[in-house]
């Protein structure tokens, strides 16, 4: 247990290296931060001189490694729009995005499953073919789409709630949190649910799929044959079995999530990393997008990492080696 | 006084009676009459083997019996009696009572039907959980106990395994064991060794009799292997293509065979005083049961086939404790 | 050849399928739109003299204000709604299906080397395509938008190289199991080239799983390429996909403008609707352990 622990660690270290390098490579070719620096009217000189100050003057490779030397010691660089250590700047609007990711994904899990199990149990079913049809419908809708219609009808047309902004929010351990005030939730509600639908629809699918390729086994009529209910053979024996790739996609949905986040935000200009990433993206601030894109990629190995845990939970057959 | 006397003697006698069993699946390229008028009965204590080639059926009639048809499956008429009781028509809340408690089933495959997610002993628990009144430590002690019963050394422990843990012979002792836990009268095992490694196949067999004569029990062994059924069972029933179309005392039917489909599957058979002779297959495979011929099903393959088979199907004529369904039956010793 | 097909399984099966109908309808809805849209609008909406601001921001037909000129209303340019859909339906399929054939190309290549020769080739593609994996195409994509800057092409090169990763590995799976088998040996035995074995042997046997992939992979495309042109980092202004129209719809959604962005979004909605259906339909049939 404790040799595949390490395992993994050095496993997520290496991932992490490749991202970081892949992501300085990428960054290096895009366009000239120091023009973002600089006003508009400086002489070549200054250009040259700001140029230097960033160490863009040197080598690739020279690049590379101040870029990691700072990195391992913790600095990721200041940003040039807002003039302050690009970390703190997405630490500061971290929990927003979780916030809405969380809650999109609660939400997701809530309806998903239950409807999955059912129409992988009753495959044949009108309502089953209904909920199939309907979460065909959704993995075909734009998200930014679905964020405006909603924005829209219950916003605009009927004010139910508000369209932008995250509401009321209370300093919880150290973190400034919305779902802890009514006024949070007020907010929420509009952007988790747009950001859901995809992966609602995704989880349903699988669900079935899980359940339907579970309906099948020996082992369920064999319950059956022990004079469990239908009930009891559905829950208490078929959904954990069915449950096994829904933990699989659990991870990539939450990376998926995550990456929607940016449209999300965006549409309800919601103030996480998301529309921190995009307005960077914009006005080329690289060193913020670099420390994204890092902590997106940490945040995936661990993600990937606690899955797998959680599958040798669930599944006995699994070890760890 | 005597006579009726003898006669409620002999109903109580039998356990389990099935008349006219039709069970049909309904598929969009037609319906496959998988069970099609089957009758035979089971006695108290009694070993009963039903005979035929996969695809015959004979899981079908399993399945039938404990209701656990699924659709586009249906039980379509006929008489399932046991102990008095007709299964056919009872609810599915009565049905789960005596699932597991009056009827156990062993499948075939012990690597899929054991749930993987569970230990062996929580999947034991269940069944005394669900028709016992035992306390934790009475289900504990009488897991323990089947366990044991069934060759599994160590078996408080080993019910803390996971199936995966175990071997195909073992997970079988498994199965067997959580068939037996709740003392049922009827054991319905469906090809119960095919699954397994030739070299145990006879252990896991042994232990069945055993248990089930131990139990005081009755057992359906459904199989195609009618040198199991020779060694295991007191009657024989043989199927084909959803029929009965022979049946007597196992003896009786190895030794002088009428049904000419008895015989082919008697002849292949491999026989160890006759080991350089080759084994007689019955020539064709069965047809599509969608699709039967007109007359008897199995005129294709017949050696006997004459013009009559061709026209009408013949009935299952009963004489003694024999019955079977042919046009021209095998006279005693009569080969092909 | 299309006896044979009409009398085939596939096709029997396809005849009770509502939603294989339904969805191929769309598609081919959609098919016609692709090559003879502009021949349903009297407007080019690229070609800014036959613009007129008079015209803009006219709402649909059937309301008050609307003008019989223009179906579906005009955004502030005067520019057509329908008109902007139909030739905007263009950019996103083409993109979607175009993306697509790269993806699938360059993806089965990876997959039949890595599965055919394996090795330290095998390992190197498979471990990109994990690394790769790990990370969501979304993402992927609008970091090398980022990098690259807006434009078709570059939309392409971005959607390719998230798609291919998913060809490989299907690709690679099958061709590890088509080698095994023994007419790929015999034909190794017989000396026969590499080339020719992967041609005539390997490549038709895992083709089948493929479509799926494939049919299903147009629809994400369209749906990415949207998303991307929505954030202003896909396709340029001067050739507007469905994406592009949403979002330049959005920006005047809040005075009720709502037509601007309604009408392309319900676009991209059956588009992708009726690809899934099919893909749906596909997989169900091409799939053998389902059956």
């Amino acid at each position: 247990m404790l040799g595949y622990t390490i395992k993994r660690l050095l496993q997520m270290i290496f991932v992490l290296w490749i991202v970081s390098v892949i992501v300085f490579l990428m960054m290096s070719f895009t366009g000239d931060p120091v023009f973002m620096v600089i006003p508009i009217d400086s002489t070549q000189a200054e250009i040259d001189q700001a140029r230097r100050i960033l160490g863009l003057d040197r080598s690739l490779f020279e690049q590379y490694l101040v870029f990691m030397n700072g990195m391992l010691q913790g600095d990721f660089g200041r940003s040039y729009v807002y003039r302050q250590p690009a970390m703190d700047l997405i630490l500061e609007r971290l929990p927003a995005t979780m916030e809405i990711v969380v809650v999109a994904m609660i939400f997701a899990a809530l309806v998903a499953i239950p409807l999955g199990v059912y129409a992988g149990a009753n495959p044949n079913r009108t309502a089953s073919r209904a909920i199939m049809s309907g979460s065909l419908l959704g993995i075909s809708l734009p998200s930014f789409w679905v964020g405006m219609m909603l924005i829209f009808l219950l916003a605009v047309q009927w004010q139910i709630f508000p369209s932008s902004g995250r509401g009321d929010t209370v300093e919880f351990m150290g973190l400034k949190l919305s779902v802890l005030t009514l006024d949070g939730w007020y907010h929420i509600i509009l952007p988790s649910l747009t950001l859901s639908l995809a992966t609602m629809a995704i989880i349903l699918r699988i669900t079935r799929a899980g359940m339907m390729e579970v309906m099948r086994q020996d082992y369920m009529k064999f319950a059956r044959a022990k004079g469990v209910s239908r009930r009891g053979v559905l829950y208490g024996h078929g959904l954990r079995n069915a449950l096994i790739p829904v933990v699989t996609i659990f991870g990539l949905q939450l990376g998926d999530l995550i990456a929607f986040a940016t449209i999300t935000e965006t549409i309800f200009a919601w103030p996480g990393l998301g529309k921190l990433l995009i307005d960077s993206i914009y006005r080329a601030d690289r060193p913020v997008i670099v420390v994204y894109l890092m902590l997106v990629a940490f945040i995936f190995v661990v993600i990937n990492f606690i899955v797998d845990m959680v599958y040798t939970w669930i599944d006995p057959r699994i070890t760890v080696k | 006084m005597a006579e009726a006397k003898t006669a409620d003697a002999t109903a109580s006698e039998t356990l389990l009676r099935v008349e006219d069993l039709r069970t049909w699946f309904h598929t969009f390229s037609g319906t496959v009459k998988a069970v099609d008028g089957v009758s035979f009965s089971v006695k108290r204590g009694e070993i009963m083997g039903l005979v035929g080639e996969s695809g015959g059926g004979k899981s079908v009639v399993g399945f039938s019996i404990l209701g656990l048809i699924d659709p586009p499956g249906k039980i379509e008429s006929g008489v399932i009696e046991f102990n008095g009781e007709n299964l056919k028509d009872a609810g599915d809340a009565r049905l789960r009572d005596i699932r597991g408690r009056d009827i156990a089933m062993v499948f075939q495959d012990p690597m899929t039907s054991l749930n993987p997610l569970h230990t062996v002993g929580e999947q034991m628990d269940e069944m005394l959980r669900l028709h016992t009144d035992m306390d934790a430590s009475q289900r504990h002690a009488r897991c323990v106990e089947v366990l044991e019963d069934v060759g599994i050394s160590r078996a408080a422990d080993r019910l803390k395994a996971y199936p995966h843990q175990f071997s195909g012979g073992m997970r079988q002792r498994v199965v067997i064991a959580i068939a037996m836990l709740a003392q049922p009268k009827l054991v319905i095992a469906d090809e119960p060794t095919t699954a397994l490694d030739v070299t145990i196949q006879a252990q896991i067999l042994k232990l069945m009799r055993r248990q089930i004569r131990d139990n005081g029990a009755s057992m359906i062994l459904v199989t195609h292997d009618l040198a199991v059924v020779s060694e295991m069972a007191d009657h024989i029933t043989v199927l084909y293509c959803g029929k009965v179309v022979e049946r007597g005392p196992t003896d009786d039917v190895i030794r002088r065979p009428s049904h000419p489909y008895t015989r082919g599957l008697i002849d292949s058979i491999p026989n160890p005083a006759h080991r350089t002779a080759r084994l007689k297959q019955i020539p064709g495979a069965v047809p599509d049961i969608r699709k039967l011929p007109k007359g008897c099903n199995f005129q294709d393959r017949c050696p006997r086939v004459g013009a009559v088979c061709r026209e009408s199907e013949p009935p299952l004529v009963a004489t003694g404790a024999r019955a079977h369904a042919c046009h021209f039956p095998l006279k005693e010793g009569e080969t092909q | 050849m299309s006896a044979t097909f009409l009398s085939s399984e596939f096709f029997h099966n396809y005849k009770r399928n509502a939603s294989a109908i339904a969805g191929s309808i769309i598609l081919i809805i959609f098919a016609v739109i692709v090559v003879a849209g502009p021949l349903f609008v009297a407007q080019d909406p690229y070609d800014v003299g036959q613009l007129n601001l008079l015209d803009s921001y006219k709402p649909p037909v059937w309301l008050e204000g609307g003008d019989p000129r223009f179906l579906l209303g005009t955004d502030g340019q005067g520019r057509g709604v329908l008109a902007g859909i139909l030739y905007g339906t263009r950019v996103s399929v083409m993109i979607g299906v175009t993306a697509m054939l790269m993806s699938c190309i360059i993806g089965t290549t990876a997959g039949l080397l890595a599965g055919f020769y394996g090795g330290r080739l095998d390992a190197a593609i498979m471990r990109i395509a994990d690394i790769q994996l790990s990370f969501p195409s979304m993402l992927i994509a609008l970091f090398l938008m980022s990098a690259f800057g807006t434009g078709i092409d570059k939309v392409l090169i971005a959607l390719t190289a998230v798609g291919w990763v998913v060809y490989a590995r299907t690709v690679r799976g099958s061709t590890l199991s088509e080698v095994q088998k023994e007419y790929v040996q015999a034909a190794r035995v017989a000396g026969l080239r590499d080339a020719k074995i992967i041609r005539r042997h390997v490549l038709p046997n895992v083709m089948t799983p493929l479509i799926v992939v494939a049919t299903v992979q147009v629809g994400t495309f369209i749906l990415i390429e949207a998303s991307l042109s929505f954030l202003g980092v896909g396709v340029p202004i001067t050739q507007p996909s469905l994406g592009l129209l949403i979002k330049n719809g959005f920006d005047v959604l809040f005075s009720g403008l709502w037509w601007t962005s309604v009408f392309p979004g319900l676009f991209i909605m059956a588009l992708v609707f009726g690809i899934n259906l099919f893909g749906d339909f596909l997989r169900d049939e091409l799939n053998p352990r389902l059956k």
